[in-house]
């Protein structure tokens, strides 16, 4: 078993899938039809993703681990996505200024990896960043149409931007795992900030100044919301085992 | 006809769950089918890493292959190379159009990137009237290949499949 690219790969099936798990519970709750719509497109194309991470990490591991066993029967603490994803939706500015600094993100990694050398996670990203694209694109739409919309729908995109920009640092966090493995995001944070910071101008909103930059995500050490949302996720599963459609 | 051409045949006939006029052969998903060895094979690549209708094609081509005479056939899913609209055949652009679906531009040969953000998306032309005033309703519609339009000048409401 390749332990780094076990852990590699987890990575990113645990930011998809947790991002993924967040974005469905919105289905219903988004303020017009076409955007519950939206969010729920994107959802699938975020679970879509975590469900062929996943399977493949369960591969390389080859202790019979499937997509389900590694989503549902972990407990937190063995969970390595980031703390960014599982930021709770308190607004729907902060949906959308996550899924930006998100989406952002796994567009230049995914864009690496499908040029990486590792043929399977090649063919995911591959297909992946296309989805991803539209999901970034969508993001954007929505930060310049709120940024730069009326007082409230400005203070509220700032709120957000503020609260949920010390995240983002841990996206950019090396370590011993990305650096064993695949494409190391390390070096993705100027590209980053050269499509984040533009839309955040156009939306003539405030890039915040870097400061605080809580880790731990990477090595299964939670924010507090982090134990609810595998809660909702995990409890079908761990109620009726084995449970499918 | 040998196995693999009635096995072929046979897949053939199996239709998109979600794009009822195009059939799974017309979308360009059916990578390899292959009657010859052990167990006959059909390999899918999917659409969209997580669309929700590849389960079920899985199961309507097992279903047509055992009605061809191939109970025990093996549906394979392969991811890469990854599937892209511009493997739509011609024939499958023109069924779209008929169904009021404006299929995908075809992009030029060779790598072309992504353009980094999609703010205002190329504009696809109105299926019923051909219209090049159109304007889009929604970037999202109501399966993952495609998005919500509207035509100016006959007012009716579009979908277009997504370059992908």
């Amino acid at each position: 078993m390749n332990e780094k690219a076990v852990a590699y790969v987890l990575r990113l099936g645990d930011d998809a899938l947790v991002a993924a798990q967040r974005m469905a519970a919105l289905a219903t709750w988004a303020p017009q039809l076409e955007e519950d719509v939206a969010l729920a497109n994107i959802a699938l194309d975020l679970l879509g993703q975590a469900r062929a991470l996943l399977t493949y990490a369960g591969e390389l591991e080859g202790q019979g681990r499937d997509e389900d066993l590694l989503a549902y029967r972990r407990d937190e603490h063995e969970f390595t996505s980031a703390l960014l994803v599982e930021q709770p939706d308190t607004d729907f500015a902060a949906t959308m200024v996550k899924l930006l600094f998100f989406s952002a993100y796994q567009r230049l990694l995914y864009e690496e990896l499908s040029a990486g050398d590792d043929e399977t996670l090649a063919a995911i990203a591959a297909k992946s960043v296309k989805e991803v694209a539209y999901h970034l694109s969508h993001a954007c739409a929505w930060t310049v149409r709120l940024g730069d919309g009326t007082e409230e729908s400005k203070r509220r995109m700032q709120t957000a931007v503020d609260e949920l920009w010390p995240y983002t640092h841990e996206l950019f966090a090396s370590d011993s795992v990305w650096r064993g493995y695949g494409f190391d995001p390390a070096g993705l944070r100027e590209r980053w900030l050269g499509i984040v910071e533009p839309v955040l101008a156009e939306a003539t909103l405030e890039r915040p100044v870097d400061d605080w930059a809580p880790t731990g995500g990477r090595d299964g050490l939670h924010t507090e919301h982090f134990g609810y949302l595998v809660g909702e996720m995990q409890s079908l599963h761990r109620a009726h085992e084995g449970v499918s459609w | 006809m040998n196995a693999t051409a009635r096995l072929r045949a046979a897949v053939a006939t199996v239709r998109d769950p979600e794009i009822r006029v195009l059939t799974v052969e017309e979308l360009g998903i059916v990578r390899d089918v292959d009657a010859e060895g052990s167990r006959p094979t059909v390999t899918v690549t999917p659409t969209y890493v997580g669309c929700p209708a590849m389960d079920l094609i899985r199961s309507d081509i097992a279903a047509a292959a055992r009605d061809a005479g191939f109970p025990d056939v093996e549906v394979r899913t392969v991811l890469s190379p990854a599937w892209t609209t511009d493997w739509l055949s011609d024939e499958a652009r023109a069924k779209l159009v008929g169904a009021g679906i404006t299929p995908p531009a075809c992009r030029a040969e060779g790598r072309v990137l992504l353009p980094l953000m999609v703010l205002s998306p190329p504009k696809p032309r109105c299926p019923r009237c051909g219209a090049a005033d159109t304007d889009e309703v929604s970037r999202f519609g109501s399966t993952a290949c495609k998005s919500l339009w509207r035509c100016n000048s006959c007012r009716e409401p579009f979908e277009q499949m997504k370059e992908h």
